[in-house]
């Protein structure tokens, strides 16, 4: 158990750390980079925490995917990053308070809160404890939350398409292969038979 | 020292604020924006998965996996977004986005 605070120090500390790069750094794809470091401490703090299932899904969805899609764009783009950090410090004031009363009113809530007595009777999902964290995720999520699951997968076909539709375009002057166009195509169209008489051109 | 929920809390309560402060810190900066914005779902999702953990109850779990699935959509989305802005306008500052502005 000792091990296991340790640990979860050890995995806090560099979650933050990290996340503290992620805002200050001038590089963005540093700040990509320690963004993927912040999800790997997370995903360990999930472990610890029980829930490997989410702590996997947490590793491929963020580091497999969106912070690469990050990346991609980051190092795609050529922009003046560090034009784009000019007058920062205006508002560096205002976010430290803003963030400060945030922190506090978090802070307060934390440290007060209490559970209210009839909790343990409306408990949607108790964990058996007999079986492993990912087969009682399964169990539940496939029968309770079929509909819900279906509308996640939903939104997800909705984004692909939306970034598909946004990001495709058709410039003029741009050989395209279409496929449409070829395989409609017949040899009557295209083929010319010419008698040619021998000896002249044609 | 036997790590209880309040630990998590206290965690998640950081990365929350380290991400709003993120958003003010790089406001010029739309790419920086948008991973203070996965950062503070991250808090959330810490904040969901102790909950569950600590109460026994796996809607949390759950409910953290639908957070995450819209991250996800939300970051696709508005990457797609911030290319087509890019196309336009050769820039991605936040100031520069006043098109339908009157």
């Amino acid at each position: 158990m000792a091990f296991a605070g340790f640990m979860f120090y050890i995995f806090a500390a560099i979650c933050v750390a990290c996340a503290v790069m992620v805002i200050t750094s001038r590089n963005p794809v540093h700040s990509v980079l320690f963004l993927i470091l912040a999800f790997f401490n997370a995903a360990g703090l999930f472990v610890l925490i029980g829930a490997e299932f989410l702590a996997m899904i947490l590793v491929v969805v963020y580091v497999g995917a969106v912070a690469v899609l990050f990346l991609f764009v980051v190092m795609m783009l050529d922009v003046n990053f560090v034009e784009l950090r000019r007058g920062v410090k205006r508002y560096v004031y205002l976010g430290a308070t803003l963030g400060g009363i945030l922190f506090l009113e978090l802070a307060l809530v934390a440290t007060s809160w209490t559970l209210g007595p009839q909790m343990s009777s409306i408990t949607l999902g108790p964990v058996v404890g007999t079986v492993s964290n990912t087969r009682s995720i399964g169990q539940v999520i496939y029968t309770d939350y079929v509909y819900l699951f279906q509308g996640a997968s939903l939104i997800l076909l909705v984004a692909m398409v939306g970034a598909i539709v946004l990001t495709l375009r058709s410039r003029a002057g741009v050989k395209k292969q279409v496929i449409a166009d070829q395989v409609s195509r017949s040899s009557k169209d295209e083929l010319i038979v010419v008698k040619v008489d021998s000896g002249s051109g044609i | 020292m036997e790590i209880g929920l309040s630990h998590y809390l206290a965690v998640a309560a950081v990365l929350f604020t380290l991400g709003l402060f993120g958003i003010f810190l790089n406001r010029r900066n739309v790419i920086v924006i948008l991973m203070s914005v996965e950062l503070m779902l991250l808090a959330v999702n810490i904040n969901l998965v102790a909950f569950s953990a600590f109460l026994q109850d796996l809607t949390g779990q759950i409910f953290a996996m639908f957070v995450l699935t819209v991250a996800a959509a939300e970051a696709a989305i508005g990457l797609a977004i911030l290319v087509v802005f890019y196309r336009n306008r050769a820039s991605i500052a936040v100031d520069d986005v006043s098109n339908m502005k009157g």
